[in-house]
């Protein structure tokens, strides 16, 4: 068997009183795309940031290729190579889509202007940016300067998705990257996210839509009560029988996965 | 899955190549004007600067539109030029400052007692002004960041705390422009006078005007910049982006302590004397914060620019000039202001709601 690439072994994280997190176990393999489904307040986004680094766990170890590693920042998940689209998308409006992309990791010019004064390099990013969104199929975006709150619902996600498919080398994680967007863009998406796979890159996808969870995931994470319920397999269940796993209407058979 | 679950397949075999666009002919010049707007929020205030100009200049002729007119501008709006670049900076991250100009004076007060009272030489006594400015400046936003109280409570207890330090260290004296032009000249080094032609030019206003085009560079072509706009447009999404939202807001306020000292030294200069009551204490944070919004700078943060702030100084100075000279009761200067404001605001809601 292969060795999970991102693997959680007991994490714990409580909110005061309340807690979010119990003793939930995570297996990311190399390659796959595993879609994590739960009810609300079951926990997976609780999860997904302490996997990218948005909150440190009270409790348990996260392994990064066997590794454990303990994040401080989100920055630190990110130069450890796992990339998040969080369902907020993490935009600055106002910004350019270049601007956005390398937001926190901005290219400086090289020689004195850029050590000494500073300065950003435009050009470089730009090209980057517009390569990138032109790899993924982002090409209806003709202007890389316009600010991000000029663009579509769907254009949006695509950019984020752009900025994680860049940037992440070893993991990308997408939160819910569909729920607010139309059926068209929502199809769009999907169809990015196996184009990041077909990268080599396993993504995490957190999502409440059974069909496109069906329809993309290799594997499926049930989140229940703070924990993992069981991984199911798309191909052997209907999406009735994960609803049913996630609302706690039917109990799973002993873990196998 | 089953097939009563394939209801998207519609979209599969059916769907376009691209997203909904809309079209963006039919835009016109108003649109395209709107769009200009948006692109570049200083423009409002450059424009009215330069009607406001042109207005006072046909009503005034040669006595207003002369080189000794138009520096006497600068001169008169470079302290609050200053406190205004200072308190844009705040602004931006959808902060507020009301501490800018008692800081300024109590800075000054520094400057003056560290050499009269404490012999220091006036270069010391100058850094030690900077280094308090930076501390209150460094106070405030640990408050704001770490503490997470908003802004506006915080500086205005920190605006009542400095200005009666102000008045307690200094116990109210006033160190007279004799006293410094003999014995510490320095002190008052910014307002030294450069004259070319017609025109008059002080330090403090060069001062200004590379304070305000240094800030611009910083804001529009460093990643610090980008930082500033990201942390006032959406603290959250910057942060998660990857940006250190504290070490960001720390950056800010400790350089606006440091800009408002800055402004301090220019009072000496402008005044040549030192005063703890002067009139900047009091109400040089509501006409910094007057600047700033008629510079177009949108009180939410994150939007507008530097070069608008320092537009909206100028704005205010051209009124207060030309009302004056041409007779009429300066009421009219604070009402037209007062329109003005509310202007901006009108205006840059307008921009804000339809994002072209």
């Amino acid at each position: 068997m292969t060795r999970p690439i991102l693997e959680a072994r007991g994490l714990v994280k409580r909110y005061g009183r309340v807690t979010a997190l119990n003793h939930c176990d995570f297996d990311l393999m190399p390659g796959e795309i595993l879609a994590v489904i739960g009810d609300n307040g079951a926990g997976k986004s609780t999860l997904i940031k302490a996997l990218s680094g948005a909150i440190r766990p009270d409790g348990g170890e996260i392994l990064l290729d066997g590794e454990p590693i303990a994040f401080e920042t989100p920055n630190d998940a990110r130069r450890a190579g796992i990339e998040t689209v969080y369902q907020t998308l993490a935009m600055s409006p106002a910004l350019s889509i270049a601007d956005n992309m390398f937001m926190g990791r901005e290219l400086k010019m090289p020689g004195i202007l850029g050590s000494v004064f500073g300065k950003l390099d435009r050009r470089r990013m730009e090209d980057f940016a517009r390569e990138k969104l032109a790899e993924l199929g982002l090409m209806t975006i003709q202007n890389i300067n316009q600010a991000v709150e000029t663009l579509s619902g769907g254009q949006r996600q695509g950019v984020a998705v752009a900025r994680a498919a860049a940037f992440g080398s070893k993991v990308v994680i997408l939160d819910e990257p569909t729920a607010a967007l139309g059926v068209k863009e929502s199809r769009r998406v999907l169809e990015l996210i196996q184009e990041v796979r077909s990268r080599g890159i396993p993504i995490i996808l957190i999502s409440h839509n059974m069909p496109h969870v069906f329809e993309v995931a290799d594997r499926i994470h049930v989140h229940r009560l703070g924990r993992r319920l069981c991984v199911i397999d798309p191909r052997d269940c209907t999406m009735s029988d994960a609803v049913a796993y996630m609302t706690g209407a039917r109990e799973p058979e002993p873990l196998a996965a | 899955m089953t097939d009563a679950d394939r209801f998207e397949d519609v979209v599969k075999t059916r769907r376009e190549e691209s997203f909904a666009e809309f079209d963006d002919q039919h835009r016109g010049l108003f649109g395209r004007f709107h769009h200009a707007l948006h692109a570049t929020p200083s423009l409002v205030p450059l424009i009215v600067l330069v009607s406001a100009l042109a207005v006072f200049g046909i009503v005034l002729g040669e006595k207003f539109f002369s080189p000794f007119a138009m520096t006497l501008i600068l001169q008169q709006v470079q302290i609050v030029g200053v406190l205004a670049a200072a308190q844009s900076l705040i602004i931006l991250t959808a902060g507020i400052d009301l501490s800018v100009g008692a800081t300024a004076v109590l800075c000054s007060v520094v400057m003056g007692q560290f050499t009269f009272r404490y012999g220091l030489p006036p270069v010391a006594a100058v850094a030690c002004g900077m280094a308090v400015g930076t501390l209150i400046g460094a106070a405030n936003g640990w408050l704001v960041s770490r503490m997470k109280l908003p802004p506006f409570i915080v500086t205005l207890g920190m605006w009542q705390i400095v200005l009666a330090a102000n008045y307690l260290y200094s116990s109210n004296e006033t160190i007279r422009a004799q006293e410094i032009e003999t014995e510490a000249p320095f002190l008052q080094f910014l307002g030294l006078k450069l004259q070319v032609g017609g025109a008059t030019l002080t330090l403090g206003v060069v001062l200004m005007l590379v304070l305000v085009l240094v800030l611009a560079y910083a804001l529009r072509s460093t990643a610090w910049g980008r930082h500033v706009y990201a942390v006032g447009d959406d603290p959250e999404a910057a942060k998660l982006a990857g940006v250190n939202v504290h070490r960001t807001l720390m950056s800010v306020y400790m350089l606006v302590g440091f800009i408002c000292a800055l402004a301090g030294w220019v009072m000496i200069g402008r005044f040549g004397s030192v005063s703890p009551s002067a009139t900047t204490g009091v109400i040089g944070n509501i006409q910094s914060i007057t600047a700033v919004v008629i510079g177009g700078i949108s009180l939410f943060g994150g939007r507008g620019s530097i070069l608008g702030a320092f537009f909206g100084a100028l704005i205010v100075g051209v009124f207060e000039l030309g009302l004056r000279m041409s007779g009429a009761d300066p009421q009219w200067t604070y009402l037209l202001i007062g329109v003005l404001i509310i202007a901006a605001v009108t205006v840059d809601q307008w921009i804000r709601k339809v994002t072209a």
